[in-house]
């Protein structure tokens, strides 16, 4: 009988080429995880290619809820011979390493280790290379000591197609393995495990999202495959159109005939967009756009991960308008705050950015059930009384004109991307252009008033200490776990603009050191700040693309002395 | 509904002369006259973009956006899309929808969506005071080529044939009654409609004198042959040559419409539990 393990936390990793399926089998491997009551991360690391290359996924499993990687891994899963080169290193003395004996040189890697014949076993199978996990993951299951009626179960749920094939090669898989170990069954309820483009999904229909346009860009396409997928389900209208100026301008269309629509890109699509973007700041069309970050300048890499957009996406577009900003920092933050979006966006009919990044929208996240009733629902919007003539632009104390959709009887509706009067027509009137000006910033002053209401700064960590890391999006895993361990302070910026100040500066009373944590070369959220008298004394940055691990953050803060 | 009913009182800025007026007047008399007819006109929405033509919206008391240049068709597409009720009809100029927006009108024309797009067809741009589009002759000598332009001109009604457009015609600012009826049933079609009008600048671009000697209706096609149109179509290039230029309907043919696959979507209103089984399935 081996000893029961109880890890609080372990990490596993699963590598080998595209086309081995390692996202799904880091997934699965997540699964089981959570079936015996862990809370998952798993972050999927993949080249921009379809077939070959190097993939990996890194599933860490806890007891507490976690949003990062550690750089050690407990157990390891090579399908091919590079992940042994390439990862090897992160193996401790008691991490048990799992591989493919027809395409690895497993022999003095790991004192536990075991070789499989997948490659055999799928041939005397008949199956087909895909179901190389399958069969590696039966015995991932047997080497920690995971009941097969746990596995059965899992791919039963998850992997329906060819079912009996995938459990005869997973059962050969976990005949041929050795227990090493039995992790500990820490005997709490499964949660669903989700990336944060379906929380962004499930946030945008919960708030009565009627359509979703875009064109393909890792990291959002996803999006548009989710919503694609449960179209008829929720009774979503999905286009996708030429290119991102269609997506925008389509959904454009959309609003101004009174339906919900959201759009979704990644960098360079947005790019495209930014003309339009003005144009729903100067017509006053509501519109969600999904912003999901990678590495740029340019086309840079298109699956790793960056935080370089912050400044972009708060002054895209030319003229000034409001816009709001949130940045979810996982997927619980992403399911709740793009239901608000869309709604903040409708009432007060601005454009509203979900800013993302490769990690949260691509990584896996334990999802607490709990939530799925607690984000905003459809909210109405003003909608005109029908009294006397419609006014498009209509002044009012708020900024906000009622809305109203064609066909009204006997009523013109105006929407116009010139300068305008309250009747949607084009004016060159100076008058006229700067009352128009200051109707569209009083919106913004009624949005920031709203925001109040919202946590907008969330405070982590231990709330008297002095010293404070800074961050917003997905570094949000990684601060608030190294501010625990290590007794600092850190504080999330969850909406960008309109810009949170004081209720920043509340959370920051105290601090005499401000370490500032991103994805990018210049520090963008420190730089932000600085406009409002926050003075950031350090900054950590991190900008090959990938994101930080635990142990890259804690010991960037040790050797500050921090 | 008379026709000046649907006038506003923005002040009209077009010069003296300018085709454009051919074109507000002939379809100010359309949709006053099918809104008697039983085609009320609030269920009618107006799509420009920028340039000259545009400011035909603000001149009619309609339903209206006014977008930016290049960009109505994706706007008119997601109008019709949200609602397959309403008739959408794009106003666009030759540098918005062949220049700044040619990939959208090849689109619209390929998913055969049902909207129309009346293009105000003047091959220069006048706006921005005389430079060379996609429809002007080579040679053209504009701002911004002075000694001439050295590209060929586009058939823009070629392009819309070969893209899958199932509607397709062209009139010419001085045949007012000819546009209406073209208008008309360039509306009334299910399907993608496009109506070049070749629509003078008297200002940067006055063909007056030549269009005036050079065009002529077209009787008796079969407006459901392909090959009769293509033949039709081709008998003038944009050229400044001397050849004759057709004008009338040239084609016309049903087809599946891109929108019609989208009209019995309804959103579901009670999405708490399905997000909830939604989350569940991916324990």
């Amino acid at each position: 009988m081996h000893l029961v393990i109880s890890m609080e936390d372990f990490s596993i990793l699963i590598g080998g080429i595209a086309g081995d399926g390692i996202n799904e089998a880091g997934l699965t491997a997540a699964r089981l995880m959570n079936r015996l009551g862990y809370r998952i991360f798993m972050y999927y690391d993949y080249p921009s290619l379809i077939r070959g290359g190097h993939n990996f996924s890194m599933v860490r499993a806890s007891s507490e809820r976690i949003g990062v990687c550690r750089d050690e891994i407990d157990l390891l899963i090579a399908l091919n011979q590079d992940t042994v080169d390439r990862h090897s290193g992160r193996l401790k003395e008691s991490s048990i390493f799992i591989f493919d004996a027809d395409n690895v040189m497993g022999d003095g890697i790991a004192e536990k280790s075991c070789g499989i014949s997948v490659t055999g076993i799928l041939k005397e199978e008949g199956a087909p290379s895909v179901m190389k996990n399958s069969c590696i993951l039966g015995a991932f299951c047997h080497a920690v000591g995971i009941e097969w009626t746990v596995l059965e179960d899992v791919l039963k749920k998850h992997i329906p197609k060819k079912l009996e094939l995938n459990l005869k090669v997973a059962r050969r898989g976990y005949d041929q393995a050795t227990e090493f170990c039995r992790i500990a069954d820490l005997d709490n309820g499964p949660e669903p495990i989700i990336t944060g483009n379906q929380a962004i999904s499930l946030g945008l229909i919960r708030a009565g999202l009627e359509a979703y346009v875009a064109y393909p860009m890792t990291p959002s396409s996803a999006i548009l495959d989710f919503m694609a997928n449960s179209a008829e389900e929720f009774g979503l209208k999905v286009v996708h159109p030429e290119s991102e100026i269609a997506v925008i301008l389509m959904a454009e269309g959309f609003a101004y005939a009174g339906v919900r629509a959201a759009v979704g890109t990644s960098g360079g699509g947005f790019c495209l967009m930014t003309e339009a973007v003005s144009l729903a700041g100067m017509a006053e069309i509501p519109l969600a756009i999904v912003m999901a970050q990678r590495t740029g300048p340019s086309t840079g890499l298109p699956t790793y991960t960056a935080q370089g957009d912050l400044h972009f996406v708060i002054n895209a577009g030319q003229g000034e308008f409001p816009r709001l900003v949130v940045a979810p920092g996982d997927a619980e933050d992403a399911y709740l705050w793009s239901a608000a979006a869309l709604n903040l966006a409708w009432k007060y009919q601005i454009p509203a950015f979900i800013l993302s990044d490769k990690i949260v929208s691509e990584s896996q996240y334990s999802f607490d059930l709990g939530l799925a009733g607690r984000a905003e629902t459809a909210r109405p919007a003003l909608l005109w009384n029908g009294q006397g003539d419609y006014h498009r632009y209509r002044h009012s104390d708020t900024g906000v004109s009622p809305l109203a959709y064609p066909p009204q009887r006997r009523q013109v509706i105006k929407a116009d991307s010139y300068a305008h009067d309250a009747t949607g027509i084009t004016t060159e009137d100076a008058q006229i252009t700067r009352e128009m000006s200051d109707k569209r910033m009083l919106k913004a002053q009624s949005l920031a008033g709203e925001l109040e209401g919202y946590e907008t700064v969330k405070l982590l960590g231990d709330e008297r200490s002095r010293t404070c890391l800074l961050f917003w999006g997905s570094n949000k895993g990684v601060c608030r776990e190294a501010a625990e361990s290590l007794g600092l302070r850190a504080v999330q910026v969850l909406v960008l603009w309109p810009f949170p100040e004081k209720r920043l500066k509340d959370a920051l009373q105290g601090v005499e050191r401000l370490i500032s944590v991103e994805c990018n070369a210049t520090g963008q959220l420190a730089t932000l700040c600085r406009q409002y008298g926050i003075e950031v004394d350090d900054r950590i940055l991190k900008y090959g693309g990938r994101p930080f691990s635990l142990n890259d953050l804690e010991t960037e803060l040790e050797r500050r002395d921090a | 509904m008379k026709p000046q009913d649907l006038s506003t009182a923005a002040r009209n800025t077009w010069c003296p002369g300018c085709g454009n007026f051919s074109i507000l007047n002939a379809i100010r008399a359309v949709l006053a006259r099918m809104d008697e007819e039983g085609f009320p006109v609030e269920n009618t929405v107006l799509v420009s973009g920028i340039g000259c033509h545009g400011k035909i919206v603000d001149y009619l008391d309609v339903n209206s956006f006014y977008s930016i240049h290049g960009r109505t068709i994706p706007v008119a597409t997601g109008i019709k899309l949200a609602n397959p009720d309403l008739n959408v009809i794009c106003f666009s100029g030759d540098g918005d929808s062949l220049a700044e927006g040619l990939d959208h009108l090849i689109f619209a024309a390929k998913r055969n969506i049902d909207i129309t797009l009346i293009l105000h067809d003047n091959r220069v741009y006048g706006l921005t005071t005389g430079q060379y589009t996609p429809t002007s002759p080579t040679g053209f000598r504009g701002k911004s080529t002075p000694e001439g332009s050295i590209e060929r001109p586009l058939n823009p009604l070629d392009l819309m044939l070969s893209a899958g457009a199932t509607f397709i015609a062209r009139g010419y600012s001085h045949g007012i009654e000819q546009l209406q009826t073209l208008f008309k049933e360039a509306i009334l079609h299910k399907g993608f409609s496009f109506v070049d009008v070749l629509q003078v600048c008297v200002s940067y671009f006055n063909m007056y004198e030549s269009y005036n000697r050079r065009t002529y209706s077209v009787e008796g096609n079969d407006a459901a042959s392909f090959d009769q149109a293509q033949e039709i179509i081709r008998r003038w290039s944009y050229d400044d040559s001397e050849s004759q230029i057709p004008l009338g309907k040239f084609y016309q043919i049903d087809a599946p419409r891109f929108d019609q696959a989208y009209s019995q979507t309804k959103p579901l209103l009670a999405r708490g539990d399905k997000i909830g089984s939604k989350l569940e399935s991916f324990i």
